[in-house]
C-alpha cells in the first residue's frame, strides 16, 4: 500500500514552521522585500529553531533529521515567502551539504557547527557569466602553487555569498586536464574575506529580493591546499549529485509558493465583491482556484515520490527532475492566476501575491532550468 | 537545582471561531482547533530559562481531555522533561475552584517542588485566579503578574506589573508564580526537541489516583454554572468623521464622549 501520511514528528515540525511563518515572517517580510534588505533577525530565529541543521547529525551541531524534514520546512516557509525559504535552501543544500558529503573530518568540524546553527551561511559557486546550464564549461581556474591553490575567475548569481554572516563559498574550478583531454574540475572552499576574493554589490533582481545574490571575482586568490573539497577532479560530478537533491528541495519550495497562492486567493475571494456578489461565488473564479489547488497537490505528490525514493536510497534522478519541472510550472501558473484574482491589488507590492508572481519565475531557472530538467528526464528514458 | 512544575492549559485557537455547546454551555471542543495557550508557552519558556541557568527539572501539568496530549507534547518538545496529564471524564464542566483543587492535588504528587509557574490568565476562561487558588491550597506564597523572575538559592524575586505600576516581590521557595505577556518570547520547538518529546515520560492519572472525590468535581458539582449564553453581537460599523476642516475637533469630541480623554 502506498502511504502518503507524514510521521508524527514530521507533521509536528510542519505545523511548527507553519506557525513560525505566519507569526514571525508574514508580518515583516514585505518591508524587507521592498527595501531589498536581508532579514538577519529572521535568519537568526530560524537558526535557533535548528532549521539550518535539519538534515545533519548531532555530532556536527545538526538536528539529526532528514531531507524530508528540510523539504517540509521549505514548503511551509515558501507558502509565506520565498526569500527566506531560498536562504535556507541554499544555506543547507549548497552551503553545508557539500561540506558534509565530501569534506574531511577536519573540514566538517571546522565549518558545520556554525553552518548548522544558522550563525554562518555558506554558498556554492558554479555558474559563471558565460554559462550555468553547461556546468562543465567552467572557466575559473585553480593552480596549485606549493601548498596553496591560486584561484582566478568569476562566478555569477551566487546565493548567500555576500551577507554579513557568510563564512565560505565553495567554488568549482578547472584544476588541470584529464588523461582523456577533458577539463579536470575540482571544488575548493574559499573562506569569506580571503585576499583576492571580491564580492560585488547585490544584483537588482526581479524577485527573491530579500535574499542575497552576488557576483564573485577571484584574482590570484590564495587558499590552503587543504581547502580542496572532496577528490581532485571530482568537483563537477560531486556538484551534480548535490544538485539532484537540491532539485527536490526547490520543488518543495515551489509547491509552497503554489499553495500560498491558493491560501491568499481563498481569503480574498470571500471578501471581495463585484456586481453585487463575492467574487468567490463566480464559477470562473472557483475553477481557477480549483485548478490552482490541483496543481499544488499534484506537484506535492511528485516531490513526495522523489523524496521517498531518495530516503530509501534508490536512484531518484528522474523523479527529482520531474518534481522540479512540474512544481516550478505550478508555481508560475498559480502565481499568475492568483495575481489575476486579486485584480489591480495583485499588481501592488503590499499584497503577497504580487511578491509570489515575481518570485515564481526564478524557480524555472535556478538549480537547473526547465529545459535542463527535460534533458535529464529524456536521458533517463534512454534518449541520447 | 529548582524543581519546577508548569501549569499548562489547552485552549481553543484564537485564530478559529469559538463556540459553546448547546446543551450544557461548556466549551464545544470539537468546534475549534485546540492549542497550548500562548501564555503557557511563556510560562514554559520561563521555566526552561531558569532550568538552563540553574539546572533542575521541568514538569508540565495539564488538566484536560484526551486531545490535551498535543499541548503537553508541545511543552515537552520545547524542552520540558516530563509531564502529568490529569484525564478523567468526571472533570467535564469543572469550574475554576475545582480545577485548582485537582491541580493542587497533582502538584502534591511531585516530590520536592520548588516553583510552580502558571499563566496569569487563560485566553478562554480568563478567570485569572487559578494560580492564586492553587497557591492558597498548597500554602505557598503567590507572586502574580510577573514580568521578570529571578531564582536565587531558596528565594524567588518577581517584578510584578499591573496597571498600578511595578512592584518588587520576594518570597522563599516553594512558591507559585504566574507570568504575564511581557515575560519573554517563547521559543519554537526544534526538530531535535520534537523527536526527543516522543520519548519523554507522560504520566496519565485520574482523580482517584489523586485522592480527589468524583463528587467534588464536574459540571453537576460546580460552584458556578453558565445559565445562558448568546453569541457576541456582530461588530457595528464604526462612526465616520468627515473632515470639513474641523476633523480634529470632532475626533476629540468623540473621544471625550467615550471618556477616553
Ligand atoms: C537569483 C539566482 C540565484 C542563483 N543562485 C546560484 C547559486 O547559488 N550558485 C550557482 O552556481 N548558481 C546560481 N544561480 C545560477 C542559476 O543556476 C543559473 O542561472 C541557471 O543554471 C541557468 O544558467 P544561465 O543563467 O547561465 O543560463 P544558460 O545556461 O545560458 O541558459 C540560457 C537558456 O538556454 C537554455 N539552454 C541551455 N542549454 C540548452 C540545451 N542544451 N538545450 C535546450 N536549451 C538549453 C536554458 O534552459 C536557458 O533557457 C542563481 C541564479 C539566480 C537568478
Ligand atoms: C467555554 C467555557 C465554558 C465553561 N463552562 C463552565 C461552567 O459551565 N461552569 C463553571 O463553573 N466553569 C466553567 N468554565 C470555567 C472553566 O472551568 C475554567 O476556565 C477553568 O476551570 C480554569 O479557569 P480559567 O481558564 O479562568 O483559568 P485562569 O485562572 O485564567 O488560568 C490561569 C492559569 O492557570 C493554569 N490553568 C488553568 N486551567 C488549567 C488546567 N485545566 N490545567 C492546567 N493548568 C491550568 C494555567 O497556567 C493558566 O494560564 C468554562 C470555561 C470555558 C472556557
Amino acid at each position: 500500500m502506498i502511504d502518503f501520511r507524514l510521521s508524527d514528528e514530521h507533521e509536528t515540525l510542519r505545523k511548527t514552521v507553519e506557525e513560525f511563518a505566519r507569526e514571525e515572517v508574514a508580518p515583516v517580510i514585505g518591508d524587507f522585500y521592498e527595501r531589498e534588505e536581508f532579514p538577519y533577525d529572521l535568519v537568526a530565529k530560524m537558526g535557533r529553531m535548528g532549521l539550518f541543521g535539519l538534515p545533519f547529525p548531532e555530532t556536527y551541531g545538526g538536528m539529526d533529521g532528514d531531507f524530508t524534514a528540510l523539504c517540509l520546512t521549505l514548503e511551509e516557509l515558501a507558502r509565506v515567502d520565498s526569500s527566506v525559504a531560498i536562504t535556507l535552501e541554499a544555506g543547507v543544500s549548497l552551503g553545508a551539504m557539500p561540506v558534509f558529503r565530501f569534506g574531511t573530518e577536519e573540514q566538517k568540524r571546522r565549518w558545520l557547527p556554525a553552518l548548522c546553527s544558522g550563525e554562518m551561511l555558506g554558498g556554492f559557486g558554479l555558474t559563471e557569466p558565460g554559462g550555468g546550464s553547461d556546468a562543465g564549461g567552467t572557466l575559473t581556474t585553480a593552480r596549485l602553487d606549493g601548498d596553496e591553490w591560486v584561484i582566478n575567475g568569476t562566478k555569477s548569481f551566487i546565493t548567500n555569498s555576500g551577507t554579513d554572516i557568510t563564512g565560505l563559498v565553495t567554488v568549482t574550478a578547472v584544476t588541470g586536464t584529464k588523461p582523456d583531454g577533458r577539463k579536470e574540475i575540482s571544488a575548493i572552499i574559499v573562506p569569506a574575506g580571503t585576499p583576492g576574493f571580491t564580492v560585488s554589490k547585490k544584483y537588482s533582481k526581479v524577485g527573491w529580493n530579500a535574499s542575497d545574490t552576488r557576483e564573485l571575482s577571484f584574482a590570484d586568490c590564495r587558499v590552503p591546499a587543504a581547502n580542496l573539497l572532496g577528490e581532485r577532479g571530482r568537483g563537477y560530478a560531486q556538484f551534480l549529485s548535490i544538485l539532484d537533491e537540491g532539485r527536490i528541495a526547490i520543488a518543495a519550495l515551489s509547491v509552497g509558493l503554489a499553495q500560498g497562492c491558493v491560501d491568499e486567493s481563498l481569503r480574498y475571494v470571500g471578501e471581495r465583491e463585484a456586481f453585487g456578489h463575492k467574487i468567490g461565488e463566480y464559477q470562473a473564479i472557483q475553477f481557477k482556484i480549483a485548478d490552482m489547488e490541483a496543481r499544488a497537490h499534484t506537484a506535492r505528490l511528485a516531490y513526495y515520490a522523489a523524496l521517498a525514493k531518495m530516503e530509501r536510497g534508490e536512484p531518484f534522478k528522474k523523479e527529482a527532475a520531474i518534481a522540479k519541472l512540474v512544481s516550478s510550472n505550478a508555481a508560475m501558473d498559480n502565481s499568475r492566476d492568483a495575481t489575476q484574482i486579486f485584480g489591480g491589488y495583485g499588481f501592488m507590492n503590499e499584497f503577497p501575491v504580487g511578491r509570489f508572481y515575481r518570485d515564481a519565475k526564478i524557480l524555472e531557472i535556478g538549480e537547473g532550468t526547465s529545459e535542463v530538467q527535460r534533458m535529464l528526464i529524456a536521458r533517463e528514458l534512454g534518449l541520447r | 537545582m529548582p524543581n519546577i512544575v508548569v501549569l499548562v492549559k489547552q485552549v481553543p485557537d484564537t485564530y478559529s471561531e469559538r463556540k459553546l455547546s448547546e446543551g450544557d454551555h461548556t466549551l464545544d471542543r470539537d468546534f475549534a482547533d485546540a492549542v497550548l495557550d500562548e501564555i503557557n508557552e511563556r510560562a514554559i519558556e520561563e521555566a526552561l530559562q531558569i532550568k538552563e541557568a540553574h539546572d533542575g527539572e521541568v514538569t508540565v501539568l495539564c488538566v484536560g481531555p484526551d486531545r490535551a496530549t498535543d499541548a503537553i507534547r508541545k511543552g515537552l518538545s520545547m524542552g520540558a522533561d516530563k509531564a502529568i496529564h490529569v484525564l478523567d471524564d468526571a472533570l467535564h464542566g469543572s469550574d475554576l475552584l475545582q480545577t485548582a483543587k485537582v491541580l493542587a492535588a497533582a502538584i502534591r504528587t511531585v516530590e520536592d517542588v520548588d516553583l510552580v509557574i502558571a499563566g496569569n490568565e487563560a485566553s478562554d476562561g480568563a478567570g485569572g485566579a487559578v494560580p492564586a487558588v492553587v497557591a492558597e491550597l498548597l500554602g505557598y506564597p503567590q507572586l502574580t503578574h510577573a514580568r521578570e523572575v529571578t531564582v536565587d538559592g531558596t528565594t524567588v524575586k518577581v517584578t510584578r506589573e499591573t496597571e498600578d505600576g511595578l512592584t518588587h516581590l520576594e518570597a522563599s521557595l516553594p512558591a507559585v508564580v504566574s507570568v504575564g505577556e511581557k515575560i519573554n518570547e517563547p521559543r519554537y520547538p526544534s526538530f531535535k526537541g520534537i523527536m526527543a518529546a516522543k520519548k519523554k515520560p507522560v504520566e496519565t492519572v485520574d482523580i482517584a489516583d489523586l485522592g480527589v472525590d468524583a463528587g467534588d468535581v464536574g459540571l453537576a458539582n460546580a460552584w458556578s454554572t453558565v445559565v445562558e449564553a448568546a453569541p457576541k453581537p456582530p461588530r457595528e460599523a464604526g462612526q465616520r468623521v468627515e473632515d470639513d476642516g474641523d476633523g480634529g475637533v470632532k475626533i476629540a469630541e468623540y473621544l471625550v464622549g467615550q471618556k477616553l480623554i
